[in-house]
């Protein structure tokens, strides 16, 4: 978790543009990342779960994407601003995609056989 | 160096690295370390403005994959995800270098940040080359997009398999629609009982713009049919046909199980190319950017005081290797 560089110990964060993340930590990131990616693929190949392997899959990938958003991308550090933005917007896909889904689940009861009738009177 | 160059607002309370007026502060900032926020800023927005953009279409995938399951469970299998897998492990790679490249260029070390930003090239080519191998394999199956969906076997001829069991009902889609009573449709209501062999090979003489997504019509009732102003005669004929539309008759053998029971494949890949495909676009855009800055420090234009091109081209890379952290589980894996 040390950095090499003698020339940038923690104390002298504020002196630069930026904050200088430690290449230690980086590279930790970055093995985690590499962890997480085996266990998306262990838990999507070795256990079945049904509807909940996407739910397992997403959750992975999310908490890599926080990974790679806090340190790589080093809104850990950064004015949180930043971090509000990208965060909103995730926020607003999520509810653009959770009303969508509403919508289509209120339609079920028209879909026969899994079939859209829009599709359907469109041919 | 050249703090004449500077005329505006930078005396007031400007602190450069240096102690004097930096040659890449621009005019209408007063600080370094103002000029350095802003852009970052305008980054963030603009990133928030890519995860909408592709939040619409992982809007697209939960959709489609919420009303048709089954065809995503299917599509999956086609895909290979030790490709994928690799791709992944190489984008993250690529990640970390590019996030060392950033501190190198805090650090003031032109070598590690040429070869951070090098090994971050190579990782794209990498990447983009693996993805080739993938279209390439995708495409000489025939698995395109929405109605260019034309699974065949090419390099097996015609056998009659269960890709061109589903080719055959898209053929067959078209022809009871138009209403044409040509050759084809009419041979294939005639044997309909034992016609396999036919329809495969009169749905391999078809061009592919013939070809309509398969089974839009699949699985209705005569009643729905009439409803929908289809003359059930003509449609449940064609329907009845092997690998036909109605598809009622028990599957023969393990291959024909898959695609007899999975329709709609072609909703898959059209979704897949276009993720995938929007993905590497971005990759390739990654890539020149990372070029430019490549070749920038070769000129030895950034330093510890002058690094933003460099960190914003990172956050940039980053939001790519974000993307891919869900598609892979999302097309590959589940």
């Amino acid at each position: 978790m040390s950095d090499h560089h003698s020339a940038t110990s923690h104390g002298d964060d504020h002196h630069g543009l930026g904050h200088q993340v430690p290449t230690g930590l980086l590279f930790g990131v970055l093995i985690a990342l590499l962890f997480l990616t085996g266990i998306t693929v262990w838990t999507a190949k070795e256990i079945d779960l049904g509807k909940l392997n996407i739910l397992i899959a997403m959750l992975i990938a999310s908490a890599k994407a926080s990974l790679v958003a806090l340190f790589f991308m080093h809104l850990r550090w950064d004015k949180p601003f930043n971090g509000i933005v990208l965060v909103a917007s995730v926020l607003f896909v999520s509810l653009f995609i959770a009303f969508a889904m509403m919508d289509t689940h209120a339609y079920q009861p028209d879909i026969i056989d899994r079939q859209a009738p829009a599709m359907v009177d469109r041919q | 160096m050249a703090d004449a160059v500077q005329t505006s607002g930078a005396s007031a309370g400007h602190e450069g690295p240096h102690g004097h007026h930096d040659p890449n502060l621009a005019h209408h900032f007063d600080t370094m370390e103002q000029q350095f926020e802003c852009g970052k800023l305008g980054m963030w927005l603009f990133l928030a403005t890519e995860v909408l953009l592709f939040g619409g279409l992982f809007c697209w995938y939960a959709i489609w994959r919420s009303n048709h399951p089954e065809v995503f469970v299917y599509g999956a299998q086609k895909l290979d995800w030790k490709l994928g897998g690799i791709n992944t492990i190489v984008l993250l790679v690529s990640s970390f270098t590019m996030a060392w490249a950033v501190g190198c260029a805090q650090r003031g070390n032109r070598q590690g940040l040429l070869l951070g930003l090098g090994i971050t090239f190579l990782g794209g080519i990498g990447f983009m080359g693996i993805k080739s191998v993938e279209y390439t394999e995708k495409f000489s199956h025939g698995y395109y997009w929405g109605g260019s969906y034309n699974p065949t076997h090419h390099e097996e001829g015609h056998a009659a398999d269960h890709a061109d069991g589903e080719h055959a009902e898209t053929a067959d889609a078209a022809h009871a629609e138009a209403g044409a009573a040509d050759s084809h449709g009419d041979g294939h209501a005639a044997d309909s009982a034992h016609g396999e062999e036919s329809v495969a090979d009169s749905a391999g003489e078809l061009a592919p713009q013939e070809v309509r997504p398969p089974a839009a019509l699949a699985g209705l009732s005569a009643e729905r049919l009439t409803e929908l102003g289809y003359e059930p005669s003509k449609v449940l004929l064609a329907a009845e046909a092997p690998g036909g539309l109605a598809a009622s008759a028990p599957p023969t053998s393990e291959t024909k199980l898959s695609a007899e029971e999975v329709r709609n494949v072609h909703l898959f890949f059209s979704i897949y190319f276009c993720m995938t495909g929007l993905h590497g676009i971005h990759v390739l855009i990654g890539m020149a950017v990372i070029g430019w800055l490549f070749v920038r420090a070769l000129r030895g234009d950034f330093g510890p005081g002058y690094f933003e091109p460099v960190d914003l081209g990172g956050l940039y890379w980053h939001l790519v290797d974000l993307i891919w952290i869900y598609l892979f589980p999302l097309f590959y894996l589940i």
